[in-house]
């Protein structure tokens, strides 16, 4: 079947359909990550967004459920140039059709990715619909794709009850804004005990609950939506626990510092950005992927001074909390997908769990 | 960390001859590494014995040293340039190599001089067997279990513990005989037994057997501060057991997730790190294709071949960024040239794929095994980039110039089910078109998978092309089919053929449904920041990215695709100069070619690159976008002149000799008729078509006959017959060759062979020297001792090839270049060959006299005159310099290839000796190709009966020497018999000692075996001769290389060698 990719600049991509048909209106964005499309899929950061994979050979491998970062896939929609009709990987279990269809996600292939991601680096990320109606009215859609707002996301993606990561040694506190699995996985290999919490835990319960450490993590979404999320976290900052955050997390602990966020043209979404960790000069491969960047303008280094910085474009990467055991940074130590290189700043967090007791 | 200021001079040492496992892409890298230095300000001192390269031109380095790649060389190199710095990272195993001796002699610490790009610690580790495995351990990084037996009990206890199967390779035995795969331990003892008691020294390695897994290679870049990145990963289609000079590649990975990905790429990260490289790496592993294993197979601590290809596949370029690690830099300070905002310290992002295949040398060596095993025998390759795999591989396969233009290309209709499930088990270079013939008929990717161990993702590839092949065959062409059949990057003539039309019609339908070839950028970051090189490949369907706008005049210039025995890199020398000259000339340039391991395909050297097949129609796409004012052919060998027609019919103009002259000088009654109004003579010939008419026309001009296809190149399929029988037997070859043109029949005259290039302007020539070959003509002149300037013709004879020059240049109408090869008897000189296009010699000869050849041919071509170029036209006048030009083989690579020579050339590179004294000069040059001798002072001789008076003197001479002669019955008659002492050896069938005893004794120096003409049929020679190249004994095939030999020999009180600087002639 024929499905059409219509964006808020009146371009349109004719492809095929996949997954579900139904329709949907979502912020279209790209990733160009060349391996982990099961991670994108399942990274509940995507959620209210459409992704487009630059790389044109998707679903190669199958589905590995082991590799899923949540219980589900979360984007809106799924773009692509072209699936493999048949997966083949020792430890493949499904295809990504029937996994999109299981979810009832739509999707399109045989779109021309390259050029989708040409228009979205010169004019930004946008809207768009991807439709399987052939016969859409453009004059009708349009205003609709540009009226159109993503909305609270943390509260689609974020877990309804708190949970345990049973461990022998640190206790951490991990707030579920939408977190990939892998984050709680990196912790509780090192031996943490990590309990998960939902996003809007009061800073109380975690407190009391006297952890060692506490974790921000990813998730969807303009962080400043996140208002009530944001006095709590103001409170966290206020104790003495040591907190890490990543992504959104590190958004969030930023605007409860007072500091601001800005969206970015198109963002970063994909596992090849160099950040420069400003303390050694060392350049580490990370995995990315966020529309929103803090503004070291807007920093007051008595309260936060950037540690890490995109090589690229120089923006953020993360913040060292002045006099505070706290540290953000806007990549994915945790990786999946993409480069374990920066892994080591969980080892940090430990660290500093450590000297704090 | 900022540019090291104490480096100021450094010495770069490439590679040498191209060899099978070390070509052009070393000079590719080297060429790339010597631009990055200079643009740091930084004084490059170059050596390399190989003249066809680029690096060593003068426009690369600052000081150019052609001399042999020796110790003592670049000892007395370092003494007399006083370099700061040696850089050996990029000149390939040879430059590493180098540089572990001088280092191990002290020499570089004694003279203050430091090691950049390297350490001999990370040389050491990566490389000595041992310490790469502490190493491995230490990081508890896995490489295959192995361990040395020296009886079958170990070998049973070693095998229980790693289990089976396992692979046995017995130590010094010739070509691994005496191994195999143990599946079992009853297999294990019989295999064991036998290998312990083949091999010399009674030792065995058993190995895990890894063969079948799934072969993935990491290229890694490091800084001094420890900043690493991956440029790219590579999976292999054939799996562990085909070395992957010899795979079909593909980038990035196809068939892995992201958890193996990122566990080789961490692997490989922590591998660079422990070896301390600082600059390039590549890491090949072995992943098991049913869990998470993996074995680290070897690590290269260099730039290689692999890193060429990785480069050419990303954008990212890694011997530019390696050089400026070397100096100091750190990668977040590189900037990336291609995006021009982004730095080298992030990985590249590809949005298409890539396909790579090796050029194997079957063609030439119609004798030698096609296996494919773990010894590389590529001499070349092609790579392809398009946004889905069929089409890589589609273009890829006829980019190969092998008569392939599809998966239908090789035929294996005529196997039953049983032959063809039989020969799937079979591993060469045919293995994807006999897969693709199980496939239609209908055996399961289980079963393929089974036997081949490929990929099932790939085989489902391959399956989806067959899929299109019928579709094509069966189904009404709709537009939706011919478009996927274009998205899979069918051919127009391949469609034409499958449905029944022409290729006009093809291309009419195509016109009327739009369906056409558009370009999209290779960017290094698919598509996230704007890039600034255009460096281009085609896809179907989609936005078209190349802009075909200029305000300039355009000119496209074809490659020489890939690098085979009769093409090598010398075209690509051609291409790049012409490239810079006409962009001196205010021209935009435009590259079209599809070798990765090349200059011409850096994307900085033209205006703009087309990574694409070197076919009419692949051309026509370009044209349709660029629409050139021009395109210059004759600087990409036979591969451009081929494409001549296509582009008249094109509508583009052919700049320089028109396409007319160019036939004329191939077409034998054209060519006759323009020689017979110049009054040059030629010998006798006739053009045929038929056995018979060959053999008719041979009885007329009398055997020995010279018989060859027209249009080749490397004296492709050429033969010299000396019976009826010979022609019958050679037609048949060559009409197993798809050929289109004519047979020609020469009477064989044996004489000095002399070769000249030169630029005409259409009314005056320049002939900058005439090269003489050492070995008499019917040897291929690419596999001919060359010597500059001709020392045995006499004036007249010069004056005389001056002037037939000068004819011909004229009559042909030739702008630009001519390559003429002459016959010289006495003071008769006979033209043999024209060729209006560059040549094999044009760089060498640029070099050693200092005429920088094509550029002026490029602006003689634009309408210069050679006067107003302030030369005087004519022959040059001769340099104070003797040039050797020496062939250098492979042959120990290719099993089964017969290493006499003939009319057929089977050199793969080629090197240079060049000094004041002729003597010294050949010396050099034998130097250069690693003819070290004497050693053992012991030698062969074992010649046919019409060379048994000419071999008298040479054995005289090298009895003089002190060389001990052995000879076989007749030929020790013949020497004893004129008072030269040779000891009478058995022949190989006899009882021992015989001459298999001898050479495999490994106390022979050399061998002298001149075969039988015509038909070689005897075995014994050949058995002689490919024994003596696997134990490492130099053999030589012809007298007069045989004498030149002894020549050099005798002048062994060269103590020490005067070193040149090419820069200054």
């Amino acid at each position: 079947m024929k499905a059409f990719l219509i964006l808020e600049d009146g371009t349109v991509f004719e492809g095929t359909s996949i997954g579900s048909t139904k329709e949907v209106i979502s912020e279209i964005v790209f990733n160009t990550s060349m391996t982990g499309y099961l991670e994108v899929l399942t990274d509940p950061s995507y959620a209210g967004q459409a992704v487009c994979m630059t790389y044109p050979l998707i679903g190669n491998y199958g589905i590995c459920h082991e590799d899923q970062e949540s219980l589900r896939p979360w984007p809106d929609g799924y773009i692509v140039r072209e699936l493999s009709r048949i997966p083949s990987n020792f430890r493949s279990e499904d295809t990504i059709q029937n996994f999109l269809k299981k979810y009832d996600i739509p999707g399109i292939a045989g779109v021309d990715t390259r050029a989708l991601t040409r228009i979205l680096r010169e004019k930004g990320t946008m809207n768009g619909m991807i439709t399987t109606n052939a016969a859409y009215n453009l004059e009708e859609i349009l205003p609709r794709l540009k009226a159109y707002t993503t909305g609270k996301v943390v509260e689609k993606v974020t877990c309804t009850e708190s949970h345990v990561l049973e461990g022998s040694g640190k206790k951490v506190a991990l707030l579920d804004f939408g977190a990939k699995d892998n984050i709680a996985q990196s912790l509780n290999e090192r031996g943490c005990q990590v309990t998960v919490y939902p996003a809007f835990t009061s800073a109380e319960t975690i407190l009391n609950s006297n952890p060692d450490g506490i974790m921000l993590s990813n998730g969807p979404g303009d962080p400043k939506e996140c208002t009530s999320i944001i006095e709590e976290v103001k409170k966290l900052y206020e104790s003495e626990v040591p907190i890490f955050a990543i992504c959104l997390g590190h958004q969030l602990m930023a605007l409860a510092t007072g500091a601001d966020t800005k969206k970015m043209k198109y963002g970063h979404r994909g596992g090849n950005h160099p950040v420069k960790d400003l303390e050694t000069g060392r350049v580490y491969i990370s995995s990315q992927n966020h529309g929103y960047v803090v503004d070291t303008e807007t920093l007051d280094p008595e309260i936060a001074v950037p540690a890490f910085e995109n090589v690229n474009d120089k923006t953020n990467e993360g913040l060292k909390y002045t006099g505070k055991n706290i540290f953000t940074v806007q990549f994915h130590p945790e990786a999946c997908p993409g480069p374990q290189d920066s892994g080591y700043l969980f080892n940090r967090f430990l660290k500093m769990m450590e000297v704090n007791r | 960390m900022p540019k090291n200021p104490e480096i100021k001079k450094v010495l770069m040492l490439g590679s040498g001859p191209i060899v099978i496992g070390q070509a052009a892409e070393f000079d590719y890298a080297g060429t790339q590494a010597c631009r990055s230095l200079k643009e740091e300000g930084v004084e490059v001192v170059l050596l390399n014995s190989n003249p066809a390269t680029i690096m060593t031109d003068k426009d690369i380095a600052d000081k150019v040293y052609i001399e042999p790649l020796t110790v003592e060389v670049v000892e007395q190199l370092i003494l007399k340039e006083k370099p700061d710095s040696v850089l050996p990272t990029l000149g390939g195993q040879a430059g590493l190599n180098l540089a572990m001796e001088l280092e191990e002699r002290g020499f570089l610490k004694e003279h203050n001089v430091r090691l950049i790009g390297t350490t001999s610690e990370t040389i050491k580790k990566a490389e000595d067997r041992q310490e790469f495995k502490d190493t491995m351990e230490k990081i508890g990084e896995p490489i295959a279990a192995s361990l040395v037996v020296r009886n079958v009990e170990d070998g049973i206890a070693f095998s229980n513990k790693i289990g089976y199967p396992v692979v046995l390779r017995p130590a010094y035995t010739l070509g691994g005989s005496g191994g195999g795969i143990a599946n079992n331990e009853e297999e294990l003892v019989e295999i064991l037994e036998n290998g312990l008691r083949l091999s010399r020294v009674g030792e065995v390695l058993v190995e895990r057997c890894i063969a079948g897994w799934k072969e993935i290679e990491y290229e890694v870049m490091r800084d001094g501060a420890g900043n690493c990145i991956t440029v790219c990963n590579m999976e292999n289609l054939d799996p562990v057991g085909v070395h992957t000079g010899d795979s079909i590649v593909v980038a990035p990975s196809q068939t892995l997730g992201d958890k193996e990905y990122q566990m080789l790429r961490t692997s490989a990260l922590n591998i660079i790190t422990e070896l301390g490289i600082t600059g390039g790496c590549n890491v090949q592993y072995a992943l098991n294709p049913d869990s998470f294993e993996y074995c680290v197979i070897e690590v290269n601590p260099r730039v290689s071949r692999s890193s060429a290809l990785a480069s050419k596949a990303t954008g990212y370029p890694i011997a530019k960024v390696a050089a400026k690690i070397a100096l100091g830099y750190t990668l977040d300070e590189i900037k990336n040239a291609v995006t021009g905002k982004t730095y080298a310290s992030f990985e590249p992002m590809l949005d298409y794929c890539v396909v790579k295949i090796p050029r194997l040398p079957f063609d030439k060596f119609i004798s030698a095994k096609r296996t494919l095993t773990t010894q590389m025998k590529a001499t070349g390759e092609v790579m392809s980039i398009c946004n889905n795999f069929e089409g890589a591989l589609m273009k890829a396969i006829r980019s190969l110039e092998q008569h392939v233009d599809s998966l239908m290309s090789y035929d294996f209709t005529g196997l039953t089910e049983e032959e063809l499930r039989e020969q799937l088990h079979i591993v060469d270079d045919m293995r994807i078109w006999r897969i693709a013939e199980a496939v239609r008929r209908g055996i399961t990717y289980q079963d393929i998978h089974a036997v081949t161990k490929i990929d099932i993702w790939f085989i489902d590839k391959i399956a989806i092309l067959v899929e299109m092949e019928q579709a094509l065959k069966k189904e009404e062409l709709t537009e939706d089919l011919l478009r996927e059949a274009k998205r899979m990057e069918f051919p127009d003539n391949v469609i034409a053929k499958l449905t029944g039309k022409t290729e006009e019609e093809i291309k009419e339908l195509r016109k009327k449904w739009d369906i056409t070839a558009v370009y999209k950028m290779v960017d290094t970051c698919a598509a996230e920041f704007a890039a600034v090189t255009p460096y281009y490949y085609s896809v179907y369907g989609g936005e078209n990215e190349a802009d075909g706008k200029t305000e300039k005049k355009k000119v496209l210039i074809l490659g020489s695709g890939p690098i085979r025995i009769g093409q090598g890199i010398e075209f690509d020398f051609c291409s790049v100069h012409c490239t810079w000259a006409f962009a001196k000339e205010g021209y935009e340039t435009i590259i079209i070619n599809n070798n990765p391991e090349t200059v011409s395909t850096d994307f900085d050297i033209a205006d703009k690159l087309y990574f694409e097949p070197l076919t009419p129609e692949d051309v026509e796409n370009v044209v349709n976008i660029e629409k050139p004012d021009g395109a210059v052919v004759q600087f990409g060998g036979q591969t451009a002149i081929k494409l001549t027609e296509a582009l008249i019919k094109m509508g583009v103009k052919i700049l320089g000799t028109s396409a007319e002259n160019v036939d004329a000088a191939e077409d034998r009654e054209l060519f006759d008729s323009i020689l017979e109004e110049c009054h040059i003579p030629r010998p006798k010939g006739h053009t045929v078509y038929t056995a018979e008419e060959a053999k008719k026309a041979a009885n007329e001009l009398g055997y020995p006959v010279l018989v060859r296809p027209s249009y080749v190149l490397g004296g492709q399929g050429m033969q010299i017959a000396i019976h009826d029988k010979d022609v019958e037997e050679y037609i048949g070859i060559i009409n197993r060759i798809a050929q289109e043109h004519p047979i020609l029949v020469d009477k064989y005259l044996q004489g000095k062979e002399i070769e000249v290039d030169a630029v005409c302007d259409g009314e005056d020539i320049l002939i900058p020297g005439i090269m003489e070959h050492i070995e008499r003509a019917g040897i291929h002149s690419g596999d001919s001792i060359s010597v500059y300037p001709a020392r045995t013709i006499s004036e007249t004879a010069k004056k005389t090839i001056e002037e037939y020059t000068r004819r011909l240049a004229k009559s042909l109408h030739v702008l630009g270049m001519i390559n003429i090869q002459f016959i010289v008897c006495g003071e008769e000189v006979y033209v043999i060959e024209v060729n209006p296009r560059s040549s094999r010699t044009v760089p060498y000869i640029s070099k050693v006299t200092g005429i920088p050849i094509v550029p002026l041919a490029a602006k003689v071509i634009l309408g210069h005159k050679l006067k107003d170029l302030g030369y005087t036209p004519g022959l040059q006048p001769e340099a104070r310099h003797y040039a050797v030009k020496m062939p250098v083989f492979s042959f120990e690579k290719i099993r089964g290839a017969d290493i006499s020579l003939g009319p057929e050339m089977k050199s793969t590179g080629e090197c240079l000796g060049i000094s004041e004294s002729f003597n010294e000069a050949l010396y050099k040059a034998f130097l250069g190709a690693g003819i070290h001798l004497p050693k053992h002072k012991n030698m062969i001789i074992t010649v046919r009966d019409e060379d048994k008076g000419d071999i008298i003197p040479i054995a005289r001479r090298f009895e003089a020497l002190g060389y001990k002669i052995y000879a076989t019955r007749s030929t020790a008659k013949v020497l004893n018999d004129n008072g030269v002492k040779a000891i009478r050896t058995n022949k190989i069938e006899q009882p021992s000692p015989n001459l298999m005893d001898l050479i495999l004794g490994h106390k022979i120096d050399l061998v002298i075996d001149t075969p039988s003409q015509g038909v070689e049929k005897a075995k014994d020679g050949f058995i002689i001769r490919r024994n003596a190249i696997e134990t490492g004994v130099n053999v030589l095939t012809a007298l007069d290389t045989a004498e030149a030999l002894v020549t050099s020999l005798e002048n062994t009180d060269i103590e020490k060698l005067e070193l040149i600087d090419i820069a200054e002639i």
